[in-house]
């Protein structure tokens, strides 16, 4: 059988995530400390976990309405109104997807034309562009700077956009910088968009982790709220990842075709998990604000530590990201990150697995105990003495 | 409660640099704030979280019901305080519920604790009844795992 005759060119050509080979060489050594995840270390809280026992024992466990239970439609409204003061019609406006992945695909997906050019925000989570490739379109990389903290500006936009541009990808709080879009911020994005037929996927799946500042969502600006497919989900701020649950939020007649994909290649989100994440969106508030206050301890842990060693590093706003510069080090992001991890058994990622703007950085997770950080950070120091010019 | 004391309590020997990192603080000011503590009287102490089985201790412990009479004017603080001046006791509470003080105390062998709960503690004015029960295992102790580490599902990478 001659495979490459048989599978798709498009999907040939897709690039494997960049950081699987880390994975792979971590995986063979022993005495590993990573700060390669990207899930919170907090178990899912209690009762959510205790309502999914009490379905599977009371229920039968079947399908949902296509676009997800009434219900929990009902409470992501409630709960998007009270967060960012944005209504949404749960009847006609939501969707419950498998997790946010589901949903940032069918965004694309549906509204993308072959040849429509999609503007990512980078560096960023490494879903955008496979999926646009996969639906025809062009992704359009919008390289954000260090010294700008990783914000989009307005200059930055203006310059990308082309008479093909459909999409713009809006990835804040962002992984892997950690960066944030406070109202300020958006304000000029909002101006340039709003006399525009761009529309704006905001995947806000890290909404409820802002230190300081509240999150303020593209949505909420005049204007946005008919352009904007909001993304979120369960995963990060329920800490749920592997209940795959998450939602999209669209104007009416987007939400409408988005649910015939949905429909089509899901039928209908995890019953077990959207019955379990009524609880936690109803009852899991002090939780969420625990696990807030945890991660906070660390980042500003960890932003001090980096920057007394040399590793210069801004003090992110959102997510549960460092993303310190290793110029000091004069190595490039993967040099650093293999020889950290040979070395001194620390995995981290290269910061250019998430586009080339994120070259010279490396992500580092905090969703770890505070000991184990301070472990990494021990190991981290010895190797920059060794290697710091 | 104040952060750094919770940060305190769950592990102690943070030094003032981590704990001033975390708090947005100096270790200037960590310093002080610990000093002010311990003078007023906030911090009474730090101790270790040990695992006895490892530690190779032959010490066992129990833990003692007490029912008593309350004294006029003074309720159970007289009690309580005469019980605690026992080198054996490591702790004593004033419970609601089925009894009224509960101690742990700790001792070289069942028989020690046995016979300190028969003859002192019985023993003493406006004790009515005692119940002792010994610890066979720890588990968990002041939110942290005597045994094993949780061990970590993750997978090492992902995005």
């Amino acid at each position: 059988m001659n495979y490459e005759s048989v599978l798709s060119s498009c999907v040939q050509q897709m690039k494997p995530s960049g950081i699987r080979r880390f994975f792979d060489l971590a995986a063979t050594m022993e005495n590993v400390i990573s700060l390669g995840v990207g899930e919170p270390d907090f178990s899912t809280p209690w009762s959510i976990r205790k309502e999914a026992i009490d379905v599977l024992e009371r229920k039968k466990i079947v399908y949902t309405a296509n676009a997800g239970m009434a219900q929990l439609r009902q409470e992501v409204a409630n709960y998007l109104e009270k967060k960012i003061h944005v209504k949404y019609d749960s009847e006609h406006e939501i969707v419950i997807t498998v997790g946010g992945s589901e949903a940032i695909d069918i965004a694309i997906r549906g509204v993308l034309n072959p040849g429509d050019e999609v503007l990512i925000v980078e560096p960023s989570f490494v879903c955008y562009a496979p999926i646009v490739q996969m639906a025809g379109g062009i992704p359009v990389p919008i390289p954000t700077k260090g010294e700008n903290k990783f914000k989009l500006t307005a200059q930055e936009l203006k310059e990308k956009i082309t008479a093909k541009t459909k999409l713009l990808v809006l990835p804040f709080p962002n992984n892997p910088t950690g960066a944030i879009m406070t109202r300020e911020d958006l304000e000029p994005i909002a101006e340039i968009l709003r006399d525009t037929e761009i529309m704006i996927l905001s995947d806000e799946i890290y909404s409820e982790m802002t230190y300081g500042k509240k999150h303020c969502s593209i949505a909420e600006l005049p204007g946005m709220q008919e352009r904007t497919i909001l993304v979120n989900g369960f995963s990060k701020a329920f800490a749920m990842t592997g209940w795959r649950l998450g939602y999209l939020c669209a104007p009416a007649p987007v939400a409408k075709q988005l649910v015939k994909i949905h429909q089509y290649i899901i039928m209908s989100s995890p019953t077990i998990s959207q019955y379990a994440a009524i609880v936690a969106l109803k009852e899991c508030e002090k939780e969420v604000e625990h696990m807030i206050k945890e991660y906070n301890l660390r980042r500003r842990y960890l932003v001090e530590a980096f920057n007394r060693i040399g590793m210069t590093c801004f003090s992110p706003e959102g997510a549960f990201y460092v993303f310190p510069s290793i110029q000091c080090t004069g190595m490039t992001s993967e040099d650093f990150c293999e020889k950290l991890l040979e070395e001194e058994h620390v995995a981290v990622v290269p910061g250019n697995a998430f586009g080339e703007s994120g070259e010279g950085f490396v992500r580092v997770s905090y969703a770890y105990s505070l000991r184990h950080l301070m472990e990494a950070v021990s190991r981290i120091t010895k190797f920059l003495e060794k290697y710091r010019k | 409660m104040n952060e750094l004391l919770h940060l305190l309590k769950t592990n102690a020997r943070l030094t003032n640099m981590q704990l001033a990192d975390m708090l947005g603080k100096t270790e200037q000011e960590i310093a002080e704030e610990i000093k002010k503590l311990e003078n007023k009287g906030v911090i009474r102490g730090y101790t270790a979280i040990i695992n006895e089985e490892l530690a190779k201790s032959t010490e066992v412990e129990a833990l003692i019901e007490l029912r008593v009479t309350p004294k006029r004017d003074c309720g159970f603080d007289e009690i309580a305080k005469t019980i605690m001046m026992y080198d054996e006791v490591e702790s004593v509470s004033l419970m609601s519920g089925m009894y009224d003080l509960a101690l742990t105390v700790k001792g070289e062998s069942l028989k020690e604790v046995a016979m300190f709960v028969s003859q002192r503690l019985s023993a003493m004015d406006g004790v009515l009844a005692t119940a002792t029960h010994f610890v066979l295992k720890r588990y968990k102790e002041k939110g942290i795992r005597i045994e094993d580490e949780e061990y970590d599902e993750r997978s090492m990478v992902c995005p």
